[in-house]
């Protein structure tokens, strides 16, 4: 008799490296839809990034401060190079540009009451300057980007500070984004815009290409504003030493670094992902450029990018980093990604709307539907409410506070009584990249890779 | 980035002055460019058969010092021929009847530190770094006579701010080019053309367009279809002010992001990146001032 | 009162504009005369009052830049960037404007008696252009809303990405840029047409203009309709 083979129980499931579920759904999406992904957030693959520095504390050849009762100061001025009103804040932790249209009027209004708080600053975004930011933002950044969305002399005069933004890390190389869904009424008003169309933004600026240009329209904004206000000169991090070494030549008080992990409400996945250098290794760069060209001290560096803890803000400092920007840290404290929302003074679950829009929890990156499930990035009169300016600001300010004590405990650990003299000494690195990126000798040993020949 | 000037005179007794009108337009593009500063001036031609050599001194240790009159008696001894030096600060013409490119291996072998600048029977090549004010007083550019001229302020985007990598850039004889812009796609060019035997200097991606055009002129293009090739493979923002013994050329990219200006009288044409630039010229408040439109060749005979 | 004239030969800029943010505002001076302009930058940026200001010469970058309620008059060329982000008011250029004229300008009326560079209107926001002359590649580029009037002729890729803004062109147009066309001339563009040939001072018949508008075809993505991007 025959025997018939034994069934076999066992599926094979061999994954592919290359063609990963991720890259299959891609792949699929694409033939589907015709059009690339567009999403929010920053970069989310894994990169090198300042959780792989840590910190020299004091011991026996350093000597630590005490905590709370032996002061460290965190004041940090920013825009002394040529401005007559340099802008003076508390904390060297200021909140990054995220524009109205983009965010809701209610979370513009939140950033500003924690900001004025905790003394610090905001920064506009691509959409123009609200009402509610300026009144409610003691210190207000007035972004000048290529769009010129909104942009306007008035609130130039108004604005504390004006930012030249170039690029953003996110996109470097790229103009903004908002989906028809989030150009409201009020937005397409503000921005010059037909109500719920599709808007890209110019990547280019209309009236000026190349640092030497920009020279002359940093003038025009300096002779508009009387000499008084600081300019910025943001730019996504990608040939950053060049950037910021041309940033000085064009006449720039404070340069903006924002590496690939910055965030966006909307654009390109693959502008995300694959254009751009890690936050870690442009500012490196950014401050071997400054040093270089004896700037470092009278032209300020704000770095941004996935800035996320206390610990990164004190690694951002010692690298060299006059103050950082946060975005997305920002918004997470405010609630995005957030399983639940407090309305009327109860917490409701918002599962259903994330699955809604086919993600979870904590997976969430669908800024540009404008149907953030807690009310953040979204222009819709409903979900707005999800989040009250009140309760918005409350969290921003714990948030920031909190990073200031971490900020502040690890700088008495390393013996500084001033965050601002942290330096690149006190730290090391984890791992050969982060060390190699940094200019930092790894862990327990004197190498830095690349340097002295090997 | 950068300024760029270019000053054409038509009428011969300002020709003795082409040096004393140029200085305030390199001064005035400072701002575009504060890092190096460089001209090109031509003169009448010597007579065929000679040739002059600018060389560079400032990467030596002797700099400003450089024995100049020694080297030429060595090259005497050595080559068995006559050179006249003509010195300016850490700058000096070699005039020679000899063939240049001899003189300028046994310069290669025993000063290595000496940069040549430019060949050619009309044309002298001033570059180094510093201010164009400076610049312009250690070489004395007001003193220079001749019929044009190229200049250029650097302000550099992504190479290092050194002497060679100032602009005018040259290609072969009694050619220049200064650039206003950033090219795109530099490395490449590079790549297409070490093969073809063009050998670089520098990281600089003007040398490229330089390089770019040397290659087509060799290959036998006249100017003008060297451009239109280079219109093609060149990417990036440009505009590009060449000089040769007869001619002053002119030409911006498609997208003609990167300024430039002309005004014309009688007696001479007058590029700059701004107006500032020409504001002092004589007769300007009379002169035809004009943009040149991108894609288009614009030249001018001396 | 009378005319203050400022020298930039002698005067720094500095002082022209600080003078044209706080003195002029109290009302003291109507005018203000700037003599040997030589190509300067930033003449007359940010104005916030109704003054007049008069330029003997030709500006550099961004003259009467962010104007609000100014009247700017230069007599000669323009450099890039002129009435830039104009909010309100006039500027008038006699001689020719170099790229970016009228860059973003979210109102009033910027005239160029002389023909403009290119990008003429980038990023148009609501204000008004006429140029007597031609204007350069790109014009137009997104703009958003507002009106030019090219008594000339038209560079490549006029009107590129446009959006509510309107083009009227009495020249030829070398080309068209993506998503816009030639729409028939209504009563209300003749007349609008009308009316700022005439705030110009140029004198042209409406019935000679062209009317070029957008399609509104890359208004939202559309994968099937090969949209060009």
């Amino acid at each position: 008799m025959e025997t018939k083979p034994e069934q076999l129980k066992h599926i094979s499931r061999e994954e592919s490296a290359g063609y990963d579920h991720k890259t299959q759904d891609y792949i699929r999406n694409a033939a589907a839809h015709g059009l690339y992904e567009i999403r929010g957030l920053g970069a989310k693959r894994k990169l090198p990034n300042f959780d792989d520095l840590v910190f020299l504390g004091a011991s026996l050849s350093r000597y630590p401060l005490e905590g709370y009762r032996e002061k460290c100061v965190t004041k940090t001025l920013l825009g002394t190079r040529f401005a007559k009103k340099p802008i003076e804040l508390e904390i060297p932790i200021t909140i990054a540009g995220m524009s109205f249209g983009s965010l809701s009027a209610h979370v513009k209004e939140s950033l500003g009451r924690a900001a004025s708080e905790l003394g610090t600053s905001t920064t506009t975004g691509d959409g123009g300057m609200t009402q509610e930011e300026r009144l409610s933002s003691k210190t207000l950044v007035y972004q000048c980007l290529p769009s010129r969305y909104g942009f306007n002399p008035d609130d130039v005069r108004r604005a504390d500070a004006i930012e030249v933004v170039i690029g953003q890390g996110a996109k470097p190389g790229g103009g903004g984004m908002l989906l028809g869904q989030k150009v409201s009424s009020r937005v397409a008003k503000m921005r010059a815009l037909p109500e719920g169309i599709d808007q890209r933004s110019a990547c280019r600026h209309p009236d000026w290409t190349g640092p030497d240009d920009l020279a002359i329209k940093i003038h025009e904004l300096r002779e508009m504003t009387d000499w008084e206000k600081p300019i910025y000169v943001k730019v996504g991090a990608t040939r950053t030493f060049h950037d910021v070494k041309l940033a000085v030549h064009a006449g720039a008080d404070v340069i903006v670094v924002d590496g690939m992990q910055g965030g966006t409400a909307a654009t390109q996945t693959c502008f995300i992902e694959h254009v751009g250098i890690p936050t870690l290794a442009a500012l490196r760069q950014a401050v071997e450029a400054l040093e270089d060209l004896n700037m470092k001290g009278t032209v300020q560096l704000i770095v941004s990018g996935g800035i996320r803890t206390g610990a990164d803000v004190a690694k951002a400092l010692a690298m060299g980093a006059d103050a950082v920007a946060i975005g997305q840290g920002v918004l997470v404290a405010l609630g995005c990604n957030s399983e639940s929302y407090i309305q009327n003074g109860q917490h409701l679950s918002a599962e259903k709307d994330y699955a809604a829009l086919g993600t979870a929890p904590g997976f969430c990156h669908h800024c540009h539907t404008g149907k953030c499930p807690v009310g953040i990035t979204t222009q819709d009169a409903i979900l707005e409410q999800r989040l009250q300016p009140e309760i918005g600001a409350k969290r921003l300010r714990n948030y920031l506070k909190t990073l200031n004590m971490e900020l502040t405990t690890i700088a008495r650990a390393c013996g500084k009584q001033n965050v601002h003299h942290l330096e690149r000494e006190d730290l090391v690195a984890l791992t050969v990249e982060a060390a190699a990126m940094a200019r930092l000798p790894l862990a327990g040993t004197d190498w830095v890779p690349g340097m002295a020949g090997y | 980035m950068c300024g760029i000037v270019g000053l054409l005179v038509k009428s011969p007794p300002l020709r003795a002055r082409l040096g004393e009108l140029m200085v305030p337009m390199l001064i005035g593009m400072t701002e575009r460019g504060s890092d190096s500063a460089g001209l090109a001036v031509f003169t009448p031609p010597l007579p065929v058969g000679e040739r002059k050599i600018s060389v560079y001194s400032g990467l030596t240790e002797a700099g400003a010092d450089f024995n100049w009159q020694g080297l030429a008696h060595d090259l005497k001894s050595h080559l068995g021929t006559t050179v006249t030096v003509d010195v300016r600060g850490n700058h000096a013409i070699l005039t020679t009847s000899f063939d240049p490119e001899a003189i300028k291996r046994w310069i290669k072998e025993h000063h290595s530190k000496l940069q040549f600048l430019s060949t050619g029977r009309s044309i002298d090549l001033y570059k180094d770094i510093g201010t164009p004010a400076e610049v312009a007083a250690r070489y004395d550019f007001a003193s220079l006579k001749g019929s044009h001229l190229v200049g250029h302020t650097r302000m550099a985007t992504e190479s290092a701010v050194t002497p060679e990598r100032a602009h005018p850039f040259t290609a072969g004889e009694d050619f220049c080019l200064v650039h206003n812009g950033s090219l795109s796609n530099p490395h490449g060019i590079r790549r297409m053309l070490e093969p073809h035997g063009i050998t670089f200097e520098t990281d600089n991606d003007t040398e490229a367009a330089c390089r770019f055009l040397e290659w087509r002129l060799r290959e036998g293009d006249d100017l003008e279809v060297a451009l239109q090739k280079g219109f093609e493979e060149l990417d990036g923002f440009y505009t590009f002010l060449m000089g040769t013994p007869d001619e002053l050329a002119l030409i911006r990219d498609p997208f003609a992001c990167k300024p430039a200006l002309v005004a014309e009288t009688d007696d001479y044409v007058a590029i700059a990146s701004e107006f500032r630039s020409l504001a002092h010229l004589p007769d300007i408040k009379n002169a035809h001032v004009f943009e040149p439109a991108p894609e288009e060749m614009y030249v001018w005979k001396a | 009162m009378e005319s203050m004239i400022f020298d930039l030969a002698t005067t720094p800029l500095r002082e022209l504009n600080q003078f044209l943010h706080h003195e002029a505002k109290t009302g003291a001076v109507e005018k203000v005369v700037v003599l040997n302009p030589d190509g300067a930058h930033n003449i007359a940026v940010g104005l916030d009052c109704p003054v007049e200001v008069e330029v003997k010469g030709h500006a550099g970058y961004y003259a009467g830049g962010m104007n609000k309620t100014g009247s700017v008059i230069i007599r000669g060329s323009a450099g890039t960037g002129v009435a830039e982000n104009m909010m309100s008011g006039k500027v008038h250029v006699k001689g020719f404007a170099s790229n970016g004229a009228g860059a973003s300008a979210h109102g009033g009326l910027l005239v160029i008696d002389g023909d403009a560079g290119l990008r003429c209107g980038i990023s148009l926001k609501g204000g008004d252009i006429v140029v007597g002359g031609s204007v350069g590649s790109f014009s137009a580029f997104m703009a958003q809303a507002g009106r030019m009037v090219i008594c000339g002729d038209a560079g490549d890729a006029l009107g590129d990405s446009l959006y509510e803004a309107v083009i009227y062109v009495r020249g030829k147009i070398k080309s068209l840029g993506a998503d816009t066309h030639i729409e028939p001339m209504s009563e209300d563009d003749l007349a609008a047409v009308a009316d700022l040939l005439a705030q110009a001072g140029m004198e042209h018949a409406p019935s000679e203009f062209k009317r070029i508008a957008s399609k509104r075809e890359l208004y939202h993505w559309n994968a099937d309709a090969n949209q060009e991007y």
